[in-house]
């Protein structure tokens, strides 16, 4: 019969391009995606009470005034010579049984003296190879 | 006869590759945390020598401004009583002895405030910390 000539329509929808369209949200999920990592200079506080005695010669005391200015060795000095003067500091303190560097940088600011400054200075030191770091407690206004 | 063998299909079949990439994208989705970042707004100072934390678990925020705005763990506390650090972070260490506190202070700070807050951590014997900071130069 003619009816039966006709053929079937399938209602279907094409689904070739799925992998497509998925593959495109994977891609703008990764690219998007950020993993959020915390970072920064860690520190050990001294602990509180036990002042332990130390010989003068193994510590390098570091001044650091409200404007930023930087003493060291009872003279001014300038952030890149700063660096280059603990290195050779801590060259000829030695190294301990750890194999550490003898040599204690103690960092010491006014009040004052901004926060930004601060880690100016611990990252001039930290570069330098220091790994005994001390902060000193400002004076109380 | 020799044709009328079925002849083998050569080729991967890939009907199954949607499922495949639909998980993939779900595992991404799933574990993506999107942390908006609240909090006080400020700028950390940038160091060349800034390290990655290892460890995020082990991790108490201090967040403080030039303004002496301070939250320690979310937790809004008045420059007046700035004893309350000392006793949120004791809490937190009780629980977790290898706790690292992440002080991310403004770098407009001045640093009698900054030590007020280190001698706070000192009291509550939280002597590991980390100056959160960003990486100097290219970047960051």
């Amino acid at each position: 019969m003619l009816l039966e000539k006709k053929k079937k329509r399938s209602y279907e929808i094409n689904s070739s391009s799925m992998a497509d369209i998925a593959f495109l949200l994977l891609i703008f999920f990764l690219v998007t995606t950020t993993i959020d990592m915390d970072k920064g200079i860690p520190m050990i506080l001294p602990e509180r009470g036990g002042e332990v005695k130390i010989n003068p010669k193994n510590i390098a005391k570091i001044l650091v005034n409200a404007e930023g200015a930087v003493l060291y060795d009872n003279r001014i000095v300038e952030d890149m010579e700063l660096t280059d003067l603990l290195e050779t500091r801590i060259k000829e303190s030695g190294v301990d049984n750890e194999g550490k560097p003898k040599l204690i940088v103690s960092i010491k600011t006014d009040r004052a003296t901004e926060y930004d400054r601060y880690i100016t200075i611990l990252d001039l030191v930290k570069e330098a190879g220091a790994t005994k770091i001390s902060i000193a407690e400002p004076d109380k206004e | 006869m020799f044709q009328k063998k079925p002849k083998p299909e050569p080729g991967i079949s890939t009907a199954s590759l949607p499922d495949i990439i639909f998980m993939l994208l779900f595992f991404f989705m799933v574990t993506t945390v999107i942390k908006k970042t609240q909090g006080i707004p400020l700028i950390t100072p940038a160091a060349y020598q800034t390290k990655k934390i290892e460890s995020k678990r082990h991790l108490a925020y201090i967040w403080a401004d030039d303004k002496g705005t301070i939250t320690v763990d979310d937790k809004l506390v008045p420059v007046s009583n700035l004893s309350h650090i000392s006793k949120i972070i004791r809490e937190r260490l009780d629980e977790d002895n290898r706790l690292i506190v992440s002080l991310k202070i403004d770098k407009r700070a001045k640093m009698g405030f900054v030590t007020d807050i280190q001698e706070q951590l000192r009291d509550a014997y939280a002597v590991r910390v980390n100056y959160a900071t960003r990486f100097k130069g290219g970047g960051g």
